[in-house]
């Protein structure tokens, strides 16, 4: 079923409508992801970001087009795999951290995979480390900052040893230290992710390639220096460069 | 959005190591609710046997290391039903007795004596149990005694949630006193109304959005419970030994009479 010659991610013709609304608000989208790759994607609010990522875990059911993860195609009777191999950071940790301490909310992913005991200890304590959070395992999620948090919530999901991360809008709410260390972490992480946001600086310090959802669309799909140089694309899909910003450093 | 500053429910346990601290959370609930039924459960006349219970406790506060003080401030909650207590006995019927100069209903003492009795060492025994187990291992320790899943879930939630909820209201009322909305008389409720409204739509929202969270790691409707072993038998021994030395005393005084 699963190839390993097979695209990360493979979404072809996907369009959606949300039930009652008249507009639709995916239409033919189409995205590829090789292993490895790190991809910004960009687009303003109401751009239908949300709406096509909650479909890379089948969490909105698919209405036209094809959704196929490694191989596995998005569909009924495989959603299980599917969420074990697409790791899904919610843009709000405060919904992401449920439990009672970090190490219990890292813990129930691989619960839900069946692991138990030393196994799944393991794989708590791996996932800690990995985002420098061991020392926040028993802390109520309550009491964590900002940066905190969204480092916790990532460890949510890397417990589940995801072959695609993807991440809702990672920067909001960080200040500026929290911002670049967790870009410096999502880089050296080395998984291959999908960067939801419309923080350009930090799209462009993590991700070499960046398309921008426009409408429902991929409208561009380019190096993510080359595309952000483009002022004038990114104006017509109401993006920008924070305001005194200079690409050309 | 979050600070590290709150969290007031937590602040409740004390983290100190001791006997009481080690005991195992199942054990110590039980024990604890032991402790409470006995004390309801003492009649109203066994004043030595009420003291036996008092030194109990006592002996508990002391091993658990928490602090006399801390538990005499957090015993503070009961003042309401002390100042109720005190009430008693000058509006009860019946035989009077000379308090001071001041004519008392004796039955009315008895019950003031009561109340102010049963609540102070029942609820000692709870600031006990509260500055000993942290909340996490109280639910933990609800789950292991079967308590339905679901409660145990909810009330989990709750906790988890609460303070969030409490944290969001106070930033909807600083908004509005900002703008100068200063509310002293019930026709004025109205914005705090919608504000609470407003805030049940966004818990709703929320509760939507962590289940969402909850499935995309796999959830399928089954919370897993720790595998943690048993409750060892010394637990439950010490967890039930004041409960037990009080109940015994109880039966002895009863029929001594």
């Amino acid at each position: 079923m699963t190839r390993s010659d097979a695209p990360a991610l493979a979404v072809e013709g996907l369009a959606f409508r949300y039930p009652g609304a008249s507009g639709v608000v995916l239409e033919d989208l189409s995205l590829r992801m090789e292993s490895g790759e790190r991809v910004a994607l960009l687009g303003p609010n109401g751009s239908g970001k949300t709406t096509f990522v909650l479909h890379l875990n089948g969490l909105i059911e698919r209405q036209v087009g094809s959704v196929i993860v490694a191989g596995l195609p998005v569909q009924d009777g495989n959603l299980r795999e599917i969420r074990r191999r697409v790791g899904m950071v919610f843009q709000d940790p405060d919904d992401q951290l449920f439990l009672q301490t970090v190490r219990d909310d890292v813990a129930f992913g691989p619960s839900n995979l069946g692991l138990r005991g030393a196994e799944r200890d393991q794989r708590v304590d791996d996932a800690l480390a990995a985002v420098g959070a061991a020392a926040l395992a028993d802390r109520n999620p309550y009491q964590l900052s900002g940066g905190e948090a969204r480092r916790a919530a990532l460890a949510t999901v890397l417990s589940m040893q995801p072959d695609l991360l993807v991440l809702d809008e990672p920067t909001s709410g960080l200040d500026p230290v929290g911002r670049r260390e967790l870009a410096e972490l999502l880089v050296t992480l080395g998984s291959t992710q999908l960067i939801v946001t419309h923080d350009l600086p930090f799209a462009l310090a993590t991700c070499s390639r960046a398309v921008i959802l426009d409408r429902g669309r991929i409208v561009a799909d380019a190096p993510t220096r080359s595309l952000l140089e483009d002022r004038e694309l990114l104006g017509r899909h109401r993006l920008e460069w924070p305001i005194g910003f200079d690409l050309a450093r | 959005m979050s600070g590290s500053h709150r969290g007031n429910l937590r602040r409740l346990h004390v983290a100190v190591d001791s006997p009481v601290h080690r005991l195992d959370p199942a054990a110590e609930l039980v024990g604890t609710v032991a402790f409470a039924v006995v004390v309801a459960g003492t009649p109203r006349h066994a004043v030595a046997v009420f003291a036996l219970e008092a030194a109990v406790l006592v002996v508990v506060v002391v091993v658990s290391r928490i602090g006399a003080r801390r538990v005499l401030a957090r015993l503070a909650v009961v003042t309401p039903f002390i100042v109720f207590a005190l009430a008693i006995p000058f509006v009860a019927h019946g035989p009077r007795t000379e308090v001071g100069g001041v004519p008392v209903s004796t039955e009315g003492l008895w019950a003031a004596w009561n109340v102010v009795a049963r609540t102070t060492l029942g609820a000692t025994a709870a600031i006990v149990m509260s500055a000993t187990t942290p909340l996490p291992s109280m639910l933990e320790g609800m789950a292991r005694l079967h308590v339905p899943r679901v409660v145990v879930a909810i009330v989990s939630s709750m906790v988890r949630y609460v303070e969030l909820l409490a944290a969001q209201l106070a930033r909807m009322r600083t908004a509005m006193v900002s703008r100068g909305h200063d509310p002293r008389w019930l026709w004025q409720v109205g914005p705090v109304a919608a504000s609470v409204g407003m805030l049940f739509v966004r818990s709703y929202e929320r509760g939507e959005r962590v289940h969402g969270a909850m499935v995309a790691r796999g959830f399928t409707g089954t919370l897993v419970v720790s595998d943690r072993p048993a409750v060892a038998t010394a637990d439950w021994v010490a967890a039930l030994a004041p409960a037990a030395v009080s109940a015994v005393a109880v039966v002895v005084w009863v029929v001594g009479r």
